[in-house]
């Protein structure tokens, strides 16, 4: 096997007394896979991205990139990785153009050199080279950050939240290009708190309060989730969710969507169901099975967690 | 019933660009309406005119029953607002917070003691009330956010991008408290880059370019264009010379 390209070993890390960021997290990253961070706000995504990207020191355990260890061997590392912060950090007064130039003669090398890397991603920003990196729109902000990123050759890619604040259709596009980089080889680590980008990813850790609750394929991580669910609606939604959690064989009741998803705690039928919320006054009952999504595997991990 | 808002061939103008163009829709009381688009479709414009901060080019919106040129000032009193950057105050306490806002609101003294209390309750949020807004955690904040923005109980509540970075179950107990408003006779007026929110609507529009280009319930949009999500619903609307996947 070659040296995967992040390993993560009892990684922790607590700010002042109260915050514990991180708490003994381990993980790998393969060579040329897109592995995804997902969790909320105030996981630990971004410290951990941080230590990964030589600019924060944990407390304790080990973080390895390309086999390089993150303390010692910082000068090698950022060489050899791109990342991407949460908040936009280029040069907001430089044009588009000047923004890459700029990093590339950083790293001591030039667009020209690696243009075949970025080129599909650039030949969106063309039209705006001139444009101040400041007057870009959201999508086109992010694209300017990915190239500024790559221009020099990265082995590790490393993205901090870069869909936040996105429309859907930049997100998408975003993606895309991911996807494409990994052809290249390049290893992504890319973090979210948005759960349906969880099957972009040939991986994922939930994260949460500084702990991975899981780590899988995303596929994996769904089917895991083995409780009898069903979706269900009625005309009154609030209602329908307090009545379903007074509803003895239920488990937990959660909106998703146009539908309320009851997960069981023993399968029954789903006329059961009916009768009883008949019985409270709803109309337009409709119950049918559900397929579970990769939030109700993460509720589920999270629910677990509280208990113990 | 009077429907909560009403615009009709709505238009805004900045110089030769149309950010907003003769959007027509009526919103009913208690509805959760969605409002969605992409990033410069105009949906932050057309909400300005609706919250009677700007004033449109042409056409005509009414709010809660007060007319967009002439009740602006009426309009903003009978209204709420939160955006995602909505200004608690960090330096404040979760109590004070409340006390601040009850008084911009022009509440009683003894309204607001009870509010106080009430929120404290609803929230479960006793622990944190003499706690600094900027050490509670966002899903606090976003909870508390929403309760404020709803305290002096307005007919019609707007929500820009309310819910991100939050975990799963604390974004649907946000959700939960738009039910239970909504269930009360609120309107809720939601915009959101995040199209599982969208499938939380009673109905959705969609704007491109400055126009609607679809308004219908979640379920209606799903079958008219033959799409397992609103996801996909969006992605067609937005960029209908690609397949969508």
């Amino acid at each position: 096997m070659s040296t995967p390209a992040i390993q993560v070993e009892n990684l922790s890390k607590r700010y002042g007394k109260d915050v514990q960021a991180l708490d003994r997290v381990s993980f790998d990253v393969r060579q040329g896979e897109i592995f995804g961070l997902i969790g909320p706000d105030g996981a630990g995504k971004t410290t951990l991205i941080r230590i990964l990207a030589t600019l924060l020191l944990a407390d304790e355990g080990k973080a390895l990139v390309t086999g390089w260890e993150v303390r010692q061997d910082y000068r090698k590392i950022r060489r050899h990785i791109g990342y991407m912060p949460g908040r936009f950090s280029l040069y907001q007064d430089l044009s588009v153009e000047e923004n890459l130039h700029f990093f590339a003669t950083i790293f001591g090398t030039t667009i020209k050199e690696n243009y075949e890397l970025i080129r599909d991603i650039y030949v969106q920003l063309e039209p705006f080279k001139a444009r101040k990196a400041g007057k870009l729109s959201g999508g086109m902000k992010q694209k300017l950050a990915l190239c500024c990123a790559l221009i020099h050759k990265p082995t590790v890619l490393l993205l901090d939240e870069p869909t936040t604040g996105v429309d859907p259709v930049s997100r998408k596009e975003f993606w895309e290009m991911l996807k494409r980089l990994r052809e290249k080889g390049i290893a992504i680590l890319v973090s979210t708190p948005y759960m349906d980008e969880a099957s972009l990813c040939d991986r994922v850790a939930l994260i949460q309060k500084g702990g991975i609750l899981s780590i899988d394929e995303p596929e994996k991580i769904v089917s895991g989730f083995d409780r009898p669910l069903l979706a269900v609606r009625t005309n009154d939604m609030y209602r329908l969710i307090q009545d379903l959690r007074d509803f003895e064989s239920a488990h937990s009741a959660f909106p998703f969507g146009e539908f309320v998803h009851l997960s069981l705690k023993n399968q029954i039928w789903p006329e059961a169901i009916h009768a009883y919320l008949a019985g409270k006054q709803h109309d337009g009952i409709e119950i049918k099975p559900a397929q579970a999504t990769i939030e109700d595997a993460f509720m589920e991990l999270m629910t677990r967690e509280a208990v113990h | 019933m009077t429907p909560a808002i009403t615009a009709d061939k709505l238009t805004k103008k900045f110089g030769d660009f149309t950010a907003v163009n003769q959007i027509s829709f009526e919103v009913k009381k208690g509805e959760i309406f969605g409002f969605l688009g992409a990033n410069g479709a105009g949906k932050t414009t057309a909400m300005r005119m609706l919250n009677g901060l700007s004033r449109p080019t042409a056409g005509q919106a009414s709010v809660a029953g007060f007319d967009v040129y002439r009740e602006a000032e009426k309009i903003k009193q009978h209204i709420g607002y939160m955006s995602q950057k909505f200004s608690l105050y960090e330096d404040l306490t979760v109590r004070e917070n409340i006390q601040f806002y009850g008084g911009i609101y022009g509440l009683s003294s003894r309204k607001i003691r009870e509010q106080v209390q009430e929120l404290m309750e609803g929230l479960g949020m006793r622990e944190f009330a003499n706690t600094l807004v900027k050490s509670i955690p966002l899903g606090w904040k976003q909870k508390l956010s929403f309760s404020i923005s709803i305290m002096h109980r307005p007919e019609i509540v707007f929500l820009d991008e309310p819910t991100g970075g939050v975990d799963p179950i604390t974004r649907r107990q946000f959700w939960e408290m738009i039910y239970k408003a909504a269930s009360e006779g609120m309107t809720v007026f939601v915009t959101t880059h995040y199209m599982d929110e969208a499938e939380y609507c009673d109905r959705v529009s969609i704007m491109v370019e400055g126009r609607i280009a679809a308004l219908d319930t979640p379920r209606a949009l799903k079958e008219q264009f033959g799409a397992s999500s609103m996801n996909d619903v969006f992605l067609q609307l937005t960029r209908p010379n690609q397949q969508s996947s």
